[in-house]
């Protein structure tokens, strides 16, 4: 290396620093300077490839892992003190034996983090030395090398399957088209592949790609952690711009699937990537419990200081008391002594010294071993396992696992959360007519019963499938269908249990096309006037309008599919494959239709079932049917060996499950997606003919929009067509001119047909879509095209530009139609709302739907009882809202304060849509829609954008005081995910974002049941019990010193030796609160599943209360007073020496304190028992060890022999006795006063838990029952209020007059039941 | 090249993605340590179960309460403080002319009267009471290592003793605030027989230490080398001492760091009223009781200053029992808790029978 002057250098860094600050970079190609120095290098200022996540140096690991661990305030504490000791005028124990404990939690850390640090670098390095191929100048080929040499500037070739090493301008790849496909999962777990393309026109790529011709620069904004934008152009040297956003950006960390390999260019690198970016490591959140927590600790904080205080003023009075030097004071080493003003001032240090523990450090400890303890359960629970994606629950908050005890607000999303997301082509209306697909719902019907199966009505289909099914197994190779889990293909090629046939199974993918509708297209087929169908169009829009991508369901994408295997979820596309392969096809049906349309008309005049519309129904069965099935799984079998495109073995992957549904829909039809390109679209007719659609652009989904379009050149009229689909409100708004001017006389009610097949759509609790098309001139395109390349191009608010462009094309639309798109519940969501219900807890909807599909799904999963009373709010302006929301809350009081119904209040339920919503939450109406919040059991909330979710959160969380947990499975519901003191993500279909940002990560909505009942009911109880237990413990046992201090002059002399102390906290009684927080049970999960109610003791303020506080800390002050006065009483005036004094303090209160647990201690396992017995065990091996082996090691304290003697002493052990007993006893009274007299709802499910399993599910149905009773009761006694004309807010009440003299009856039946029988809640 | 590259890379992935451990499913293992299902003992404190502890307890806690306090009363003690507080005190002018250094004796005498004769050996102790024996301070103020006989602690006592550790730049044996104090009056007793004679009776000096003590903890200078004073050679006597440690007793087996009035004043005291065994008056064979009833005096040459701190000077007489000496707290202890015991047994007895019959009926009426 030359010489640099220093100067240069420093030149040189600064520039560097600018470069990297700098809001634009320009990049430029290595390769002319391969082989230069360092200096000359255009890309030296950015950081290169390798990485170190690692936080520490070999050599700096100490005192930096110091320093980290002093950021700790009990570390510090801690640290303090032992500085104190260290002050020869202060001192309490020897300094060094007061470095122990300090010592041994800070070298756990220290360990703990060096062993994770280690494993970090151990990653670190094979992260770096994986190979991978940058173009070499001087080989002229592209050379392997490893990731740590990859330079900003480099060309970095990528093959399929292979990761990513540094974030990649795409230049090139093998696929003609330029177009790569990404699989993201490593970033953000999506696992459907995401197609990239390369930037065109940059460089020569003919046959292959020359990184030496590549003379261009390359700007791009500075790194940032977003993973979806990029902005970047390209300026060649002609200076022509050609922007690149993130369609053209291989992310470090993605893979590369179904392509050969793709070459780019090296824009970030290393640290600087999207994905290191965006590594931020755990979340810190701080529970509840905690907070309370560390309340108490200052409550300790200041019993310290007073104690210390009455010491110093103790020692100044004892020392004033003195006539003369008497010769027990001891001067210091110059023979002066101090005065007693100044002797009681030390004493207050010396004495925080003495009594330090009352401060419980280590509780801090062990809060977080017990929660490590608790996380090792809650995810090895095999109850919250999902077998279909084979998932455990994940806790990725590891410091809030008691919160999940104390839930009162539950905000959850609907889509993928409370259903399957898992969407079912149900119904579609198209022109305004109404299609039903009868079949196709009768099919589905039987899908949901279990037990009739398919044999019932399908009878020819399970033996297909089945033989369809073990073809498959055959064709492909032993060693992956082993990948695939064994139980999972048995049960379905069984086929009974829904969950088990969710979105793989055929028969939801596929659709049985409506009959009316079949034979409608198949005249307009044969009619020949298919260019300006509507039906025609309807169809090509449900087709074309999507971003789906197709893919063949070939080995390489199986070989894709077993690298996802061992990821969170599984990936779907096995599945998928799977279902491309399945012999039975719908197009057959089609095709046999309209090639035999006499038979099957006979067939349908057979069947019975319909009734309805139309007269031709539908029920597939008869022989002749049979034949065609035959012959269609023949031709199946057949072209499942060929690997031509077909629609057969055609997959898509969509991005959401909405596309892939009406895709498949279409292809019921016969318009079969079977290829998309950046560039075109294919689309197979009816009639065999394949359409490719120039695809001109894709204007894709927003949250604002809530549509998507694509732009197409019709290949027949060429005219350039925009397809439309979104949601009602974002398109009925944007309707111009109907379909065709010689229809124009009846299409003026299109529209509200439309509307109202939508409306009607919305209660049966579909989704709805809507799909229009926009034939687009010539000339406009051409100007909007203009506007749209500024816009793509344009690195400062590229996203709202493109969507305002998006904004411009999409006017006029033309309504074709809309579908109706079922989203099954999840399995036993109901039962989950229910028992959460009944739990105490309110659960709240979130939607983006629109009202009428929140409102059935909201009976649907029993949020909304039919005896309800729903408040719909819905309003225009502030003014309307405000009147709206006073009359109503008005209203509600009026009702709940009635004193015929006393608690009605529960059963109200609010319908808010988003606008009103907005409203509600501004600032000046926040207070009183809180207010009315609180007075319903249940509020929905439509139409909200994800922002909005956040807010109704935050709202809620922060005037209500509660504690609230969001559940959502989306992108769009992370802000929600975030606010709510608790995130659940659901790991469903729509990638992992929710999952990322949530703090529990389950796999279906059900697991919410026994994640909060059961363990949240657990984790709170374990930990405040231990945490009272610890402070309990502490005080009792400081406080044995704390009295000893008021007859040794207040001089801060222990009677226990030093070491005894410190090993008391350290191994003799730490182990069993431990397990005491991890595994103890007071009731069983049984219990807690069947009586939800028993989770109401945990909300609010729960067990760990104000008083638990007090009432331990004064039990404490007694237990210690007993241990310390009883010994004092039989040992006052004798000849007893000062650590033979101590020696049965220490061991009554190694009993009191262990025995103090057992009364606890609500379930011994073998666990507890060992642990129990072990430390009392270690307690006498290590004491009499001791005192047997240091003869004057301990220079101080003389433990010589003295356990020994004391335990030859008979004295001792009745001593023992008889403390312990006076010390327990007003605890145990207490406990079984409470239990006799007046016991608990907790302690008479206990005492349920040992009755055996029949009687106690009796019981628990019995409890349950007289609560339903109740419930009944209170809502049928009182008729709710009529609603009054003027009060804009719609109030139904629906209450069955007929079944309310009955429920009188039972009322009166439940009262008497209820004197006689114990209170139960 | 490109391509036997490329399967090389691929063997890598498969490697490193799907090993061993991905392949099998991730479903926890159903064991009933993981699913919390380990079989437990329940135990519910209610009136019902715990009815038989509190009988039980009460049951066996009044008897022994009953035993432990007639045995604390069938111990005989007697106490005579001599501090000479009262002008009316044999003692009083001791106690007022007195300075550690004087060099001249100050004796007193005592006399009383024992009204019941001691059978057994009888243990005297002399008390001290206000005598902060457990001070912080004066607790750490010794060298053990010195008092093991350990030669390097002799000449360079530890710092602990200080300022008690060089007298005059000599170390002093031993050293620290705890020897300096030692407690150095002389106490004698002398019978005084219906026949006028005055027999002194014979106090044992030895066994009044712990034998682990005396053998194990402490140890001369030198091993078992009989010359002490050479031992001792360099050093100095506790500024209080009036002689130097290896001048303690005649007996060479008492002496120096292992004599036991030494021992057991280094054994320092739980609580500022406290006595330590000064003698054994043993019992002599024959139906002769130790003590007769009758009258004695205690002859007491009277050094130990505790006007200092308002302290008090004791004699006692005591014999003892298994369980130590005179103390009745343990046994009415022991009397009132199982009695408390008993009642609350009863009272629980109630409760259940009012309480429990409801719960039961609870349980039943399903």
């Amino acid at each position: 290396m030359m010489w640099r002057s220093p100067l240069a250098l420093v030149r040189d860094a600064l520039r560097g620093q600018r470069a990297r600050e700098k809001d634009l970079r320009n990049l430029a190609s290595n390769l002319p300077y391969e082989g230069l120095e360092k200096v000359k290098q255009p890309n030296r200022f950015f950081p290169g490839n390798a990485i170190k996540t690692t936080k520490y140096t070999l050599l700096l690991f100490i005192p930096m892992n110091l320093f980290e661990q002093f950021h700790r305030l009990a570390n510090i504490y801690f640290v303090g003190l032992v500085i104190l000791n260290f002050v020869p005028v202060v001192n309490a124990f020897q300094p060094e034996v007061a470095l122990i404990p300090i010592c041994v939690i800070m070298t756990l850390t220290a360990l703990k983090d060096a062993w994770e640090d280690f494993r970090r670098y151990q990653s670190d390095r094979k992260r770096n030395n994986t190979p991978c191929f940058i173009y070499s100048r001087k080989e002229k080929k592209f050379s392997e090398r490893s990731w740590k040499e990859v330079r900003v500037g480099d060309f970095v070739k990528v093959f399929s399957n292979e990761i990513v090493p540094a974030d990649l301008l795409l230049l090139h790849t093998s696929d003609p088209n330029g177009v790569c496909h990404i699989e993201t999962s490593n970033l953000d777990g999506e696992t459907n592949l995401k197609p990239r393309r390369a930037v065109s026109g940059v460089c020569v790529s003919d046959p292959e790609f020359e990184p030496e011709s590549f003379n261009s620069v390359v700007v791009c904004e500075r790194p940032n952690n977003n993973l979806n934008h990029f902005k970047c152009y390209v300026e060649k040297p002609d200076k022509e711009k050609v922007g690149a956003g993130i369609e053209s950006l291989l992310l470090r960390g993605c893979t590369v699937k179904n392509t050969d390999h793709a070459v780019g260019f090296v824009v970030y690198a290393g640290q600087e990537t999207k994905s290191m970016l965006n590594n931020n490591g755990p979340r810190y959140k701080r529970s509840k419990l905690e907070r309370k927590l560390n309340i108490d600790v200052i409550f300790c904080v200041i019993l310290l200081l007073s104690m210390c205080f009455v010491g110093s003023v103790g020692h100044f009075l004892w020392l004033e008391e003195f006539p003369d030097v008497p010769p027990y004071l001891v001067p210091d080493s110059n023979g002066h002594l101090d005065s007693p003003g100044l002797s009681g001032f030390y004493m207050f240090f010396t004495m925080i010294i003495l009594l330090q523990i009352l401060i419980p450090s280590s509780l801090y400890v062990s809060i977080e071993l017990v929660k490590i303890g608790q996380i090792f359960f809650i995810t090895n629970d095999a109850d919250l396992y999902d077998e279909e994606t084979d998932s455990r629950v994940q806790c990725k908050a590891l410091k809030i696992t008691e919160d999940l005890g104390q839930i009162e607000y539950i905000f959850s999303d609907k889509t993928g959360t409370l259903t399957e997301n898992k969407m079912v082509f149900r119904r579609c209306s198209i022109m305004g007519t109404e299609y039903p697909h009868k079949e196709n719902a009768i099919r589905l019907a039987v899908l949901e019963e279990p037990e009739s199966g398919e044999e019932v009505i399908f009878n020819q289909r399970p033996q297909l499938s089945q033989t369809g099914w073990s073809l498959h197994a055959e064709d492909t190779n032993p060693e992956e269908m082993q990948h695939h889990h064994d139980n999972r293909r048995k049960s379905r090629v069984t086929g009974s249990a829904p969950s088990d046939v969710a979105f793989s199974s055929p028969l939801e993918t596929e659709v049985i096309p409506d009959r009316k509708l079949l034979q409608h297209i198949s005249r307009v087929e044969s009619s020949g006037s298919r260019k300006t169908d509507p039906y025609l169009d309807f169809f090509l829009g449900l087709a074309i309008c999507n971003t789906v991508v197709v893919s063949m369901a070939t080995a390489e994408r199986q070989r894709a599919s077993r690298f996802s295997r061992s990821r969170q979820t599984n990936n779907p596309l096995d599945t998928l494959s799977n279902v491309a392969k399945k012999p039975f096809s719908l197009r057959h049906i089609f095709t046999s239709w309209k090639n035999k349309p006499k038979r099957s008309r006979t067939i349908s005049e057979d069947s019975v079932v319909e009734e309805e519309h139309f007269n031709a129904p539908v029920k597939i069965d008869g022989s002749g049917n049979t034949d065609g099935l035959q012959t269609c799984s023949l031709q199946a079998s057949s072209n499942s060996n060929d690997p031509a495109r077909t629609p057969d073995n055609v997959t898509y992957e969509a991005e959401s499950p909405d596309e892939a549904a009406l895709v498949y829909a279409a292809k019921a039809y016969g318009f079969t997606l079977l290829a998309r390109t950046p560039h075109s679209v294919t689309v197979r007719l009816p009639s065999g003919e394949d359409l490719v659609f120039e695809l001109l652009d894709t204007l894709t989904f927003d949250f604002n929009r809530k549509r998507m379009s694509v732009l197409v050149r019709h290949p027949i009229t060429k005219e350039c067509v925009l397809y439309t689909k979104g949601a009602d409100y974002a398109i009925m708004e944007l309707l111009g001119t109907s379909y065709a001017e010689h229809l124009r006389g009846k299409q003026k009610n299109i529209a509200t047909d439309t509307q109202h097949h939508l409306d009607f759509y919305g209660k049966e609790g579909l989704r709805t879509l809507c799909f229009t098309k926009k034939v687009v001139s010539k000339k406009v395109y051409e100007s909007w095209l203009v506007c749209r390349r500024n816009a793509l191009a344009a690195i400062d608010n590229r996203e709202e530009l493109v969507m305002e462009t998006s904004v411009q094309l999409e006017t006029e639309l033309t309504l074709l139609g809309a579908t109706g798109i079922e989203d099954r519940l999840q399995e036993s969501v109901p039962d989950t709302v229910v028992a959460l219900r009944e739990a105490g807890i309110r659960v709240w909807v979130l939607t983006g739907d629109k009202p009428e599909t929140a409102v059935n799904i909201g009976y649907a999963c029993r949020l909304l009882e039919e005896e309800d009373l729903v408040i719909n709010m819905s309003c225009k302006n502030k003014l309307e809202c405000t009147s709206i929301l006073d009359c109503t809350l008005e209203e509600v009081k009026r009702y709940s304060e009635d004193p015929r119904n006393v608690d009605t209040s529960q059963d109200i339920a609010l319908v808010i849509d988003g606008r009103t919503l907005t409203m509600a939450l501004s600032s000046d109406l926040q207070d009183r829609f809180v207010d009315l919040a609180k007075h319903c059991r249940t509020v929905l909330c439509c139409r909200v954008t994800p922002l909005q979710k956040s807010r109704v959160v935050k709202v809620v969380r922060e005037k209500l005081k509660v504690m609230t947990l969001a559940v959502g499975d989306g992108a769009n519901d992370v802000n929600m995910i975030q606010a709510a003191d608790i995130g659940v993500g659901i790991s469903g279909q729509e990638g992992m974002q929710a999952v990322m940002a949530s703090d529990f990560a389950i796999s279906r909505f059900k697991h919410l049941k026994k994640l909060l009942l059961v363990h949240g009911h657990w984790c709170y109880t374990r930990l405040a019990n231990m945490i009272i237990y610890f402070f309990y413990k502490n005080v009792a046992y400081v406080n044995l010193l704390f009295w000893y201090q008021f007859f040794c002059g207040f001089s801060a002399a222990t009677m226990i030796d030093y070491w005894l102390m410190i090993f008391f906290n350290l191994f003799f009684t730490s182990v069993p609160p431990i397990m005491f927080g991890i595994m103890d049970q007071d009731i069983s999960a049984e219990m807690l599943l069947g009586v939800p109610e028993l989770y109401r003791t945990g909300q609010g303020a729960g067990e760990y209360t104000f008083t638990t506080f007090w009432v331990s800390i004064l039990d404490a002050f007694y237990q210690s007073l007993v241990g310390f006065f009883i010994p004092y009483l039989a040992y006052q005036d004798s000849d007893i020496d000062i650590f033979t004094f101590g020696t049965p303090i220490n061991t009554i209160s190694l009993f009191t304190i262990l025995l103090h647990l057992s009364i606890e201690i609500k379930a011994w396992t073998v666990v507890h028992r060992v642990t129990m017995l072990g430390s009392v065990a270690l307690y006498f091996i290590v004491t009499l060890a001791y005192s047997a082996m240091c003869v004057t090691c301990n220079p101080p304290s003389n433990p010589y022999w003295i356990l020994h003697s004391q335990m030859a002493d008979p004295m001792f052990y009745l001593l023992c006795i008889i403390t312990t007993v006076v010390a327990l006893l007003p605890r145990y009274m207490f406990h079984v006063l409470r239990n006799s007299i007046a016991p608990s709802p907790l302690m008479q499910a206990r005492r349920l838990d040992r009755l055996d399993a029949s009687t106690r599910d009796e019981w628990m149905k019995e409890w349950r029952s007289f609560r339903g009773l109740g419930q009944v009761r209170r809502s049928r006694l009182s008729p709710p209020p009529s609603p009054t004309l003027d009060t804009p807010a719609d109030i139904f009440p629906q209450s069955p007059t007929a079944s309310d003299i009955m429920a009188d009856d039972l009322t009166l039946n439940v009262i008497t039941d209820n004197c006689q029988r114990p209170v139960h809640m | 090249m490109m391509a036997s590259s490329y399967t090389a890379k691929e063997e890598d992935g498969h490697i490193t993605v799907s090993g061993p451990g991905a392949l099998r499913s991730r479903k926890p293992e159903n064991t009933a340590f993981k699913q919390q299902r380990l079989p437990a003992w329940q135990p519910i404190l209610t009136a019902g179960t715990v009815l038989p502890a509190f009988f039980i307890i009460g049951l066996l806690f009044i008897p022994i309460g009953i035993g432990l306090f007639v045995t604390s009363n069938n111990i005989k003690e007697f106490e005579i403080d001599y501090t000479g507080v009262d002008a009316s005190s044999p003692c009083y002018n001791c106690s007022q002319s007195f300075s550690w250094n004087s060099s001249r004796p100050c004796t007193c005498s005592i006399p009383f009267y024992l009204e019941q004769p001691y059978e057994s050996n009888v243990y005297v102790y002399y008390g001290l009471s206000n005598f902060y024996q457990n001070h912080r301070r004066y607790v750490k103020s010794r060298d053990d290592s010195q008092l093991n006989g350990d030669p390097k602690s002799l000449m360079e006592p530890s710092k602990e003793c200080e300022p008690y550790a060089f007298h005059e730049n000599k170390p002093i044996a031993p050293c620290g605030a705890i020897a300096n104090s030692m407690f150095n009056d002389t106490l004698e007793l002398f019978y005084n027989d219906p026949n006028g004679t005055k027999v002194q009776i014979l106090l044992n000096t030895t066994g009044i230490a712990w034998w682990t003590d005396k053998h194990v903890k402490f140890g001369n200078p030198g091993g078992n080398s009989p010359n002490l004073t050479a031992a001792f050679q360099g050093t100095t006597k506790p500024i209080n001492w009036r002689r130097p440690v290896f001048d303690l007793d005649a007996d060479e087996a008492n002496n120096g760091f292992i004599n036991e009035d030494f021992i057991v004043w280094m054994r320092t005291a739980a609580l500022p009223t406290f006595r330590k065994l000064y003698r054994i008056i043993n019992k002599k064979s024959g139906m002769v009781p130790t003590l007769p009833r009758g009258n004695y005096s205690l002859e007491v040459v009277y050094n130990y200053p505790v006007r200092s701190f308002e302290g008090r000077k004791r004699m006692i007489l005591s014999t003892i029992s298994w369980m130590g000496g005179k103390n009745p707290f343990l046994g009415i202890a022991y009397i009132t808790v199982g009695s408390v015991c008993f009642f609350l047994g009863v009272v629980l007895l109630l409760i259940h029978h009012k309480c429990g019959n409801r719960n039961n009926n609870a349980d039943i009426s399903n």
